[in-house]
């Protein structure tokens, strides 16, 4: 019987904690979309911010956010992605491997913070490109390396061994297995992991702040410096004089999040249900 | 021609995966370059010193070393038992309906940006520690709070994961057994994910030491070392972000210096989630 009613008593608690923990969190996104979406409406997402941010909209943090991601993920894309099919395709192991798989998993747990003072250091000052769109893309490549080096890298190890077996008993070389055979059935996969590794980009901020600055004025090339959407967020809430409008950007923050995530779901369904 | 094309194709490959080792050396190096001078002058009295005041050339980190260690132990005591509560949860008692809903969600709080967990907090929780406990509310508590949320997305999937991923040779023979699902649960298939899930809680515990944008705003981040949990604090992450934006000269170094050390606290938490994934399947194996 003892038995019967720790089960009981865990049970319930477990229930308990698991729907409180998920209404909180859930109630935290409620929220900010309940003030947020007030806020935003056209003029909103395409003026440009007056007043240090307490008038007008965020076009311009939009553009720095998109800019500084689309850099990020295009310069990160070839190395990730060859990164992963060397790895998955054509080492088994060996001391090279070992300390590439080592310095991927450790630049996934550096601190964002500690990129920006890289970035910083680095970019902004040695190779003298400024706080700017570029040195911030620069940087959150570096971060969100790994990300894409570990998706793509699962992607590339689901596709069967059969199709690779098959190709190279056609005569194909391994060159052309890749690129044809396996290639083609890991896409999706990869697709997922760029999606999110977007996300990422999104939702930075310390590592922005460092070398993309925080400029209001819409950028005018990559060399100029802007400031992002979540860092626009972060300074309008931290001196508290705007809040309409540092709820109106989170809200354009969570909705952008939430697509992204939408997206990279499908694919991989997609990717599952065609019986991978 | 189908020669040369197989061997620069492989050559390509291996070019581009070398570049994560320069990308680690290169963020290494110049991060040491910068901070290294202080750490050098100022030799222990760097870490050990108990005041940081750049204007007159004092750089003692102990407060933000204290500072940090507070917050994420703060966090993990908040947000370890209720994010494996969570897990087992998903993975053993949810009906599946739920689960779809669920799992998705879990992925989108992962994805949203910090700060917005931050600006939560600067709302809800530090007005509540306020109110309810005294203080300014600014303090190790509200950022424990804050960093536990933000950690449970991380420690939910991962340990959800492991314990999904166990063969279900375990649980149903220790139903057969006679154990109630509970039993099963506490001393078979937790047992047995454990390596998964102190992993979880490690790259949770990283992801807390690391975070910045979101703790300077519920930290308060006073230089002085905290008496109790209701009282401001500074981390070493909010260290740099604070200062950074205006540090010249030497105090500039500190802050890369500050880098450091943050750095080498996150590569050995790092180093020992490594070295308990890849003893993973061994001990599977074992038991």
């Amino acid at each position: 019987m003892g038995a019967r009613i720790s089960q009981k008593i865990a049970k319930t608690l477990i229930w308990t904690i698991a729907l409180t923990v998920i209404i909180i969190l859930m109630a935290i996104i409620v929220f900010i979309l309940y003030n947020g979406l007030r806020v935003i409406n056209w003029t909103f997402l395409t003026e440009i911010p007056r007043e240090m941010g307490q008038q007008g909209g965020i076009l311009s943090p939009i553009i720095g956010t998109l800019t500084v991601t689309v850099l990020a993920v295009v310069i990160a894309m070839p190395f990730g992605i060859g990164t992963a099919f060397y790895l998955a395709e054509y080492t088994r192991g060996g001391a090279v491997t070992r300390i590439i798989r080592f310095c991927t998993e450790s630049l996934a747990g550096i601190p964002s913070i500690v990129y920006g003072l890289f970035g910083l250091i680095f970019f902004v000052t040695t190779l003298g490109l400024g706080w700017s769109i570029l040195s911030g893309g620069l940087t959150v490549a570096i971060m969100i390396l790994p990300t894409i080096i570990r998706t793509s890298e699962e992607a590339i190890r689901s596709v069967p061994n059969i199709y690779r077996e098959v190709s190279f008993t056609l005569g194909a070389t391994k060159w052309q297995t890749i690129r044809k055979a396996v290639t083609p059935s890991a896409v999706r996969g990869i697709a997922n992991g760029i999606i999110l590794s977007i996300g990422r980009c999104v939702a930075e901020t310390a590592a922005v702040m460092l070398t993309a600055g925080t400029v209001l004025t819409m950028p005018e090339s990559i060399f100029s410096s802007s400031r992002t959407m979540a860092l626009h967020f972060y300074l309008l809430a931290m001196e508290g004089t705007a809040m309409d409008k540092a709820f109106g950007t989170s809200a354009v923050l969570i909705i952008l999040i939430f697509f992204i995530n939408v997206v990279a779901n499908a694919l991989v369904n997609r990717f599952v249900s065609k019986g991978h | 021609m189908k020669n040369f094309k197989e061997k620069l194709s492989g050559r390509v490959f291996l070019t581009l995966a070398l570049f994560s080792i320069l990308a680690l050396a290169v963020i290494t190096i110049f991060i040491l370059v910068q901070g290294a001078p202080v750490i050098g002058k100022h030799g222990f009295a760097f870490i050990a010193g108990t005041s940081w005041s750049p204007g007159n050339g004092e750089f003692g980190i102990l407060p933000m070393i204290i500072g940090s260690v507070a917050v994420t132990l703060g966090a993990a005591v908040i947000g370890v038992p209720i994010g494996i509560c969570c897990a087992v949860f998903m993975a053993e008692f949810a009906p599946s309906l739920m689960r779809t809903i669920f799992r998705p969600a879990i992925q989108l709080l992962a994805g949203i940006p910090s700060v917005v967990y931050g600006f939560w907090g600067l709302l809800f929780v530090v007005p509540f520690i306020s109110n309810h406990l005294g203080g300014l509310g600014l303090s190790i508590l509200a950022g424990s709070v804050i960093l536990s949320l933000m950690m449970l997305p991380t420690i939910i999937s991962i340990s959800e994961v492991s314990i999904i991923v166990l063969p279900s040779t375990y649980k149903d023979g220790a139903l057969a057994l006679g154990m109630t699902h509970w039993q099963t649960i506490r001393s078979v298939q937790l047992p047995a994910a454990k390596s998964g899930i102190v992993a979880a809680v490690i790259l949770g515990l990283g992801r807390a030491v690391g975070e910045t944008m979101a703790v300077i705003m519920v930290l308060g981040n006073a230089t002085a070392i905290p008496s109790s949990v209701l009282e401001p604090v500074r981390t070493l992450t909010t260290n740099i972000g604070i200062e950074m934006g205006y540090a010249e000269g030497e105090h500039r170094q500190a802050l890369f210096a500050t880098g450091i050390i943050l750095f080498v606290i996150i590569m050995i938490l790092n180093i020992s989630a490594q070295y308990i994934t890849r003893n993973k399947s061994k001990s599977l194996k074992i038991k």
